[in-house]
């Protein structure tokens, strides 16, 4: 298995567990913790990219090794996710200062408790 | 008046040797904003956010002037870099359409929301107002370069942008609910964006290039595609979906608009959602026109067509006047996605509708939420059982939302009307005749509880109510305006319509919506159009008559019908966070499918 083939296994794995976090945790900053997931697999998909030395210099058949472009973008991307993150996070904490919730079922009613759990 | 001609022909010569490096503005002026406010703060910030905001009509103004006088679309490279380096602006017939619309929408705000955000005399600053005028910069910087952007990651960072300034703005009140509704906006959003990156990223390893020209050169001449790139198509298009909040991807917008102020409900309703379809538009039609003819193109339709319904069927169920609007918000960007089935054929109609569309429904949408808070803020509640009396209180409010509801209903002379007629020649015309019916229907339902609001508000007690708040003329005024801008959009020369048409690659039928318009004002297409509605109305007034002869009435119009309450039911459940977050996945996956089988 080559480099590539490992690292972009990987970003499928991270993009599909930040997936699940974020589509099926309940708890805010799960979901956040997922959101990041997702983005370093994409990330980590624009590496392997790079790697491959697709994109312009192919295009322009340098035939050079790695292509530049996808960091610059990726550190962008960080910069925005970065950004997403801190907002994320002070609109949670504001939440749970103000009402002492941590989820953003608010007007929905609660998802029923799993059959096999019992109260004490 | 002879000297005058030459001395605008010699300006508009100026403008054009200044071509591309107009779209610059557009895009400095809000960043200038953003800035300043930090230094100009306090009791002058909304008088020079105004000032900018007018600077913004202004050059919106002047770019449309040269796209139109140019007859061809302006381009721009910052930095004098050529893609695929570099990063390109653009702006068609399209895209100056859409700056014109937000700088007249955003003026429209800025005057409203002077009296609401600024600091009182007498009083020490307060947070609220410098975070509305610099969140208000944030959006304008973000749509614009969503409008001008031509390369997917730029366009990409201008999304984050505009969503970061729209979320804030939701829980400007900082109470629980509103925060709640911002993070789950936020949160769903996010997994939208990172959607769409993910397509951009496969993009660029497909083809090495984000600028969109350059990738749709390459798309159009390679004779198979790699599966990457529709794959790549589709990530991107569900990840705008979820952002422009279409059926039955809108969990996140009831709750947003249910706590935001009026201001920042009509940006968001009337802007913000139109930027990541403006996008769409990019992809379909501009990227990949291909994919208009696929099964794909159905799909997207299929669910305009459901968000129709379901928008309207639900705003029918409302007991709040805004969020009544917020899910007649829903059903109009239904039409929106319309015009992907309709456009197959390579007509630039369809297209046309969906910008015209675009530009009614903001400028209506704006005048009613705003329109609403006058009206909850004299009242001190938007319950829509309680406006009895409100008509005779404030009387320029009430007029004014009728009229923008008029442009939603798709009554003549308005916008809407033309949105209309043009989507029904097409759906008859390409032989589709199930997206005819939808559009009528929906023009039904949203006549049924637009009536039913005015004939409360038009109703009640013959003393005029004191207001607890009694809003200034201006904003009475800017309401008005923006109403009135939707109502005669239809009156405009249909000259304006062909500006859509610059700059397009297929103009191959360039002038067929303004022929197909010139023949919508025959008096018995008028009246085909008026008799439906006067008999909903007449509906409508029937069931007012029957409820006021019952003494107590339960809240909502129809609230102990079984269908209504199994819609309720339905809302409710695709509202919830799994159910949403698995329905985008599965529209991926159905999109995928059906454009990797139809090519």
């Amino acid at each position: 298995m080559s480099g590539t083939t490992l690292f972009g296994l990987c970003a499928a794995a991270l993009v599909g567990l930040g997936l699940y976090g974020l589509i099926c945790q309940p708890g805010a900053l799960r979901k956040i913790l997922a959101f990041n997931l997702i983005g370093s697999g994409v990330f980590l998909l624009f590496g392997v990219i790079a790697q491959r030395g697709g994109g312009v210099l192919a295009l322009a058949g340098t035939g050079a090794d790695g292509d530049p472009v996808p960091q610059a973008l990726v550190i962008t991307g960080l910069v925005v996710a970065f950004a997403a993150t801190a907002i994320a996070v002070t609109l949670l904490v504001r939440l749970a200062e103000t009402s002492a919730r941590g989820t953003l079922e608010g007007d929905e009613p609660a998802p029923p408790a799993p059959a096999g759990e019992r109260r004490p | 008046m002879m000297a005058l001609q030459p001395l605008f022909a010699a300006w508009f010569a100026d403008l054009m040797d200044l071509g591309g490096l107009l779209l610059v503005i557009p895009l400095m002026l809000p960043v200038v904003g953003l800035l300043l406010a930090l230094i100009v703060r306090g009791r002058s910030l909304g008088r020079f956010a105004l000032a900018l905001l007018l600077l913004g009509l202004t050059s919106a103004a002047a770019i449309t002037a040269a796209v139109a006088t140019g007859d061809q679309a302006l381009h721009y490279q910052l930095g004098g870099w050529a893609p695929p380096l570099g990063v390109a602006l653009k702006a068609d017939g399209l895209s100056a359409v859409m700056l014109l619309t937000t700088a007249v929408v955003l003026l429209g705000v800025g005057i409203y929301a002077q009296r609401g955000f600024q600091v009182p005399a007498g009083l020490p600053e307060t947070r609220r107002s410098l975070a509305f005028w610099t969140l208000l910069c944030g959006i304008w910087g973000g749509i614009n370069t969503v409008f001008l952007g031509q390369d997917l990651f730029t366009l990409f960072v201008a999304l984050e942008l505009l969503t970061f300034s729209a979320v804030p703005l939701v829980a400007l009140d900082g109470r629980p609910e509103t925060l709640a509704a911002a993070l789950r906006y936020l949160l769903f959003a996010l997994l939208g964006s990172v959607l769409y990156l993910l397509g951009a990223v496969l993009f660029y390893g497909t083809y090495g290039t984000l600028d969109i020209a350059l990738l749709a050169d390459l798309i159009a001449g390679a004779d198979t595609l790699p599966p990457a790139v529709p794959v790549a198509a589709a990530l991107m298009t569900v990840g705008l979906l979820a952002k422009t909040a279409l059926f039955p991807l809108h969990l996140w917008l009831p709750p947003a608009h249910a706590g935001a102020p009026p201001a920042a409900s009509a940006v968001l309703s009337a802007l913000v959602v139109k930027a990541s379809f403006f996008l769409i538009l990019r992809i379909w039609f501009d990227l990949m026109p291909a994919l208009l003819t696929l099964t794909a193109a159905q799909v997207l339709g299929a669910l305009g067509a459901a968000a129709i319904l379901f928008g309207n069927l639900v705003a029918l169920r409302q007991t709040r006047l805004k969020l009544l609007i917020a899910y007649s918000t829903l059903a109009q960007i239904g039409y929106l996605f319309l015009i992907f089935p309709l456009a197959a054929g390579g007509s630039s109609v369809a297209l046309t509708a969906g910008a015209l569309q675009v530009v009614a429904h903001a400028c209506a949408k704006a005048a009613m939420f705003m329109g609403a808070g006058l009206i909850a803020a004299a009242l001190g509640h938007d319950r829509i059982r309680g406006l009895g009396g409100i008509g005779r209180a404030l009387p320029l409010t009430v007029l004014a939302f009728g009229l923008a509801g008029l442009s939603l209903i798709g009554l003549p002379p308005s916008g809407g009307y033309l949105v209309k007629t043009l989507l029904s020649a097409e759906a008859i015309g390409t032989g589709q005749w199930w997206w005819y019916l939808v559009v009528q229907a929906g023009g039904l339902l949203t006549a049924a509880y637009l009536f039913f609001v005015l004939s409360q508000a038009l109703s009640g007690p013959r003393q005029p109510a004191t207001p607890h708040e009694h809003p200034r003329l201006a904003q009475q005024l800017v309401v008005l305006a923006l109403a009135l801008c939707a109502l005669l959009l239809g009156l405009l020369p249909l000259s304006a319509v062909d500006l859509l048409d610059i700059g397009r690659p297929a103009a191959a039928d360039s002038g067929a919506a303004s022929a197909l318009l010139a023949d919508a004002w025959s008096l018995d297409k008028l009246w085909s159009g008026l008799w439906p509605v006067l008999i909903v109305a007449a509906l409508v007034i029937a069931v007012r008559y029957r409820q006021q002869r019952k003494p107590v009435e339960p809240e909502g119009i129809k609230p102990t019908a079984a269908p209504g309450r199994a819609l309720d039911q339905l809302d409710s459940l695709l509202r919830q966070w799994p159910v949403g977050g698995l329905l985008l996945l599965v529209l991926v996956a159905a999109l995928v499918q059906t454009m990797l089988v139809g090519r």
